[in-house]
């Protein structure tokens, strides 16, 4: 499905991403990034598994979106980025990309005026099979409004087009930030339905303020707290801790509804 | 009700020679953000060596026409596309710089041009067709904004037909409206950099053509006097909107005959037509929100 | 810190206003020495000639400072600062002409016609930003410079230009016989805009400003209003120019469209680019730089030797503004940050070779702890 890893790499995995299932996907170690000048990531480490959603939380502006952009390079970032044990940390986005991370940005990033096949077909990605019946079958209506333009959808359909996009291609890894922001619960059932597939077809870390998400679809989570990472472990371990929560997220675990802010 | 029918023409004839250069600037910025200056480069560069051919295959022939205004759009492309490829994308995603580079460009070049064919005017002519006119509701309109209009709208067609149909447009369109979302679906966006230079800069230097004919003449500075009006058009339409740039390259044309002839101060009026957007739509008339 | 350290700081103090004093003294007294440069100056210091070269450079080092305000400090890339230099030069010749005043009043005058004027014009560039700001303060000087040359009122002298009217100018200012006068006035008028400069630079609109370049959202936050900050930088920095600009008019005895020209601007640019955007010292360098390189490579241009060269060599040789676009494009390729930078970073070297510096060497140090944040050429970015 992804082409072979360069022999380097298998030396540092030992024998290779199969002989070690639980080697990460994703590995990031000590990560710096700054916007405009100023550092807003200072000091992060996170490992995404190979399969399955690693969360990423954090309440709001800690650094979540930023980590995800300094790992597909949209911001200046220093430190250590590995990608099935590559380092990608010096790689410009369109390579990244490239080598099989899928990104799903906060606010969607629809090109609001092409039509939503204009917007599938331009991330067919080279050398990558494109599945446009998975994508299809998860979202029928991306299909029955291929000719809209898709700055005219609303705000669900186009986080459609945003999650379609990424996975219309063979990807390693998926970078989702807060898919089901500004949605209504129903919706946020659907985006859950299609995340909890597109975990079957690659690993993805998932940023998302919705609690109850995250306890249906993470195993791992990874917590921020301005700019650093402070907690790693599993899911419903620290979701079930209504002390670590109330610290690093502000909220009782699993109990809060969509978006703590 | 002649003059006017004349003024509104000859304003339509000089719009499209606005718009040929205003298409790609507009388009380089919106795609790329970055203002280029040497713009009127390409299309004093397209001039000149239209000019040459033409006056070599015979300046009075259509066939030299026909091969000038190849040439030129040739000549235009090659120096954007090598200009793009070599001086501008060398300062990647750093825009002040990539200006800057322009500048210097257009300076050393503008001069250079003066070098080789001196400061003065070179007086052009064209099939003797080009230099009658044709008489329109009682208005004598010159023959060659009649060919200026044409070759613009068939210009405004290719560009309109390449954006929407085929994949580099669709990623020129996209990366106008959010490049970085572009690049982060595993584009090379570079390549459409280039390409919309090559454009721009083959439809500048065909513009350059048809501005001597207008004109009359080609210097080393008919780009450069270009270029200012050319800027000021894609402010009115709105950066990065091809669209924008036809409809503000006929009015600023439109309006600047109208104002020269009533008034005598065309250029003022354009000016004030400018701040007036500026003022009250800062981003053009069919622009996107304007960003640094 | 230890005693040593201290007096090593006074010194330097000492010398970082010792130094620029000397040198100044030093170069007013040049009209009254017999100096050679062969191959800089076209002869011995006190000749009229090598002085009205001289005293050019320092009126285009003090307008560039003008511009560095602009571009350097609030990052605003101008294209139509000639607008305001234009303004002075021909302004003052007209409201004298006109109005039959005297040089004082009719300066004063001319000044607050620039400070309404920027006010105005720059409220409105100011509604955009970044490049269509850049667009739209090119229009309006271009709007000026088409009408000096068309002279529709019969008062700009077209293509001609502005003859000074002398009449009304003290007679010390007046004509070659006096070039030493001049060259002092244009000494004296680079020093006042360093020392304008340096106060805006270090106002508290000055530091805003400095501040909304790195990061307008945070500025708007404390809740200061940007455009506002920036509209006062940029007054100041026309009404610099239009005061420079007045010089220019006496030094040259007259005025000419070239000064409100796009052009103009753009040699600013150069010269500030050339020295190091952000770097005031850099804007006086690269300023002296462009006006004797101009100078030279025009009078090499019309060298014999030149015209016995094959026309590829020929033709670019004899245009200096080739040579200048061409060196132009070479700075910003291959040494961001100019002369200035270019000076910062060997000293930092040596500095680093001497080991007096520590080793706290970050992969990306944040731009306020950069060693005497006040004056360093820094990265391009315009607001
Ligand atoms: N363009 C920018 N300019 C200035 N500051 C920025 C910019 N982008 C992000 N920041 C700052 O960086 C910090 C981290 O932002 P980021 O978007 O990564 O947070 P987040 O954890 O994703 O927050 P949220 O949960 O609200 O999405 C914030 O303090 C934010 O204000
Ligand atoms: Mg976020």
């Amino acid at each position: 499905m992804t082409s072979s890893p360069p022999s380097r790499d298998a030396a540092t995995v030992g024998a290779g991403p199969t002989a070690r299932p639980t080697a990460p996907v994703l590995l990031v170690r000590d990560l710096q990034a700054h916007v405009a000048g100023q550092q807003v990531v200072e000091h992060v480490d996170l490992q995404v598994a190979p399969t399955g959603v690693t969360a990423l939380l954090g309440r709001n502006g800690v650094g979540k979106t930023s980590t995800i952009k300094a790992v597909m390079g949209l911001i200046g970032r220093s430190g250590t980025i590995e990608l099935d044990g590559e380092d990608i940390s010096t790689l410009p986005t369109f390579r990244i990309a490239g080598r099989g991370v899928g990104y799903v940005p906060e606010d969607r990033e629809v090109f609001s005026g092409l039509t939503v096949t204009e917007n599938l077909r331009l991330a067919e990605r080279r050398g990558s099979e494109h599945r446009y019946d998975l994508v299809y079958e998860l979202f029928p209506e991306l299909e029955q409004r291929g000719a809209q333009a898709a700055g005219t959808l609303s705000g669900g359909q186009q986080q459609m087009v945003s999650l379609a996009r990424a996975l219309l291609n063979d990807n390693r890894v998926l970078l989702i930030d807060e898919p089901t922001k500004g949605l209504a619960p129903r919706l946020v059932t659907e985006v859950a339905e299609a995340l909890a597939r597109a975990a079957e077809v690659a690993p993805v870390l998932l940023v998302e303020q919705n609690l109850q998400v995250v306890r249906d679809l993470a195993r791992h989570v990874v917590v921020l707290t301005d700019g650093r990472s402070v907690h790693h472990g599993d899911a419903s371990d620290f979701l079930d801790d209504p002390v670590a929560t109330q610290r690093l997220l502000g909220v009782h675990g699993g109990t809060d509804p969509a978006g703590a802010a | 009700m002649s003059t006017v029918v004349l003024l509104l023409i000859t304003g339509v004839g000089l719009g499209a020679i606005y718009f040929l250069v205003a298409s790609g600037l507009s388009l380089i910025y919106g795609l790329m953000g970055v203002l280029n200056f040497a713009h009127g480069v390409f299309l004093t560069f397209g001039a000149f060596l239209g000019w040459e051919v033409a006056a070599r295959m015979g300046a009075t022939t259509w066939a030299g026409f026909a091969a000038s205004l190849l040439v030129g759009a040739l000549a235009g492309a090659v120096f954007a596309a090598l200009t793009e490829r070599f001086l501008v994308q060398r300062l990647y995603e750093r825009h002040i710089e990539q200006v800057l580079i322009t500048v210097g460009l257009a300076l050393a070049v503008v001069a250079l041009f003066d070098g080789i064919w001196g400061t003065d005017a070179r007086f052009i002519s064209g099939p003797p067709w080009m230099s009658r006119t044709t008489t329109i509701a009682g208005a004598n309109v010159p023959n060659d904004r009649f060919v200026a209009i044409v070759l613009a709208v068939v210009v405004l067609v290719a560009i309109v037909l390449f954006l929407q149909r085929t994949r580099y447009g669709m990623i020129i369109r996209a990366g106008v409206e959010n490049r970085s979302m572009v690049t982060a679906l595993g584009i090379d966006v570079r390549t459409a950099f280039t390409l919309i230079f090559t454009i721009g800069g083959a439809a500048a230097g065909l513009g350059g053509v048809l501005a001597s004919h207008a004109f009359g003449y080609v210097s080393p500075m008919l780009g450069q006097t270009l270029l200012i009006f050319a800027f000021i058009v894609t402010v009115i339409g709105g950066l990065g909107s091809l669209t924008g740039a036809a409809i503000a390259s006929v009015l600023v044309a439109v309006l600047q005959q109208f104002a020269n002839y009533y008034w005598g101060y065309g250029d003022f009026a354009v000016v004030v037509l400018l701040a007036v957007v500026v003022l009250t739509r800062p981003s053009g008339l069919m622009g996107k929100k304007v960003t640094a | 810190m230890t005693d040593a350290d201290i007096g090593t700081d006074r010194r330097r103090q000492a010398v970082r206003v010792l130094l620029p004093l000397g040198l100044v003294v030093l170069l007013a007294c040049l009209p009254l020495l017999d100096i050679s440069v062969p191959g800089i100056l076209p002869g011995a210091t006190y000749t009229p000639g090598t002085l009205h070269l001289l005293a050019l450079a320092w009126v285009m080092a003090a307008v560039a400072l003008s511009y560095h305000l602009l571009f350097g400090v609030a990052g605003l890339l101008s294209f139509g600062h000639a607008l305001y230099f234009g303004l002075g030069a021909y302004g003052l010749g007209i409201v004298m002409r006109e109005l039959q005043l005297g040089l004082v009043p009719a300066a004063v005058l001319t000044l607050v016609v620039a400070v309404v004027m920027s006010t105005v014009l720059g409220a409105v560039s100011l509604r955009v930003t970044g490049i269509p700001f850049a667009m739209v303060t090119l229009a309006f000087a271009q709007a000026a410079y088409v009408w000096v040359r068309r002279d529709p009122e019969r008062v700009t002298g077209g293509e001609e230009g502005l003859r000074l009217p002398t009449e009304f100018v003290p007679g010390f200012l007046v004509g070659v016989a006096d070039t030493r006068n001049l060259y002092w006035l244009a000494l004296a008028v680079l020093v006042l805009a360093y020392l304008l400069t340096a106060w805006v630079q270090n106002s508290r609109a000055g530091h805003v400003a400095e501040a909304v370049r790195e990061n307008e959202l945070r500025v708007r936050v404390l809740g200061m209003q940007p455009v506002l900050v920036k509209l006062a930088i940029f007054v100041s920095a026309s009404v610099i120019a239009a005061m420079v600009g007045m010089v220019h008019l006496l030094l040259n005895s007259g005025a000419v469209p070239h000064v409100m020209s796009a052009e103009f601007t753009i040699s600013l640019l150069l010269m500030v680019v050339l020295g190091g955007v952000g770097s005031r010292w850099g804007a006086v360098a690269g300023a002296i730089l462009y006006v004797l390189l101009n100078q030279r490579l025009t009078v090499l241009a019309g060298g014999a030797w030149v015209e016995s060269l094959p026309a590829v060599l020929r033709i670019p040789l004899s245009e200096p503004l080739f040579i200048l676009g061409t060196l132009f494009v070479l700075v910003v390729l291959f040494l961001p940050g100019g002369l200035a930078g270019t000076v910062a970073r060997v000293t930092a070297r040596s500095r680093d070779r001497r080991g007096d510096d520590g080793p706290d060497r970050r992969p990306h140090p944040p731009a306020a702890e950069e060693p005497e944040a006040d004056d360093v050429p820094q990265r391009l970015e315009v607001t």
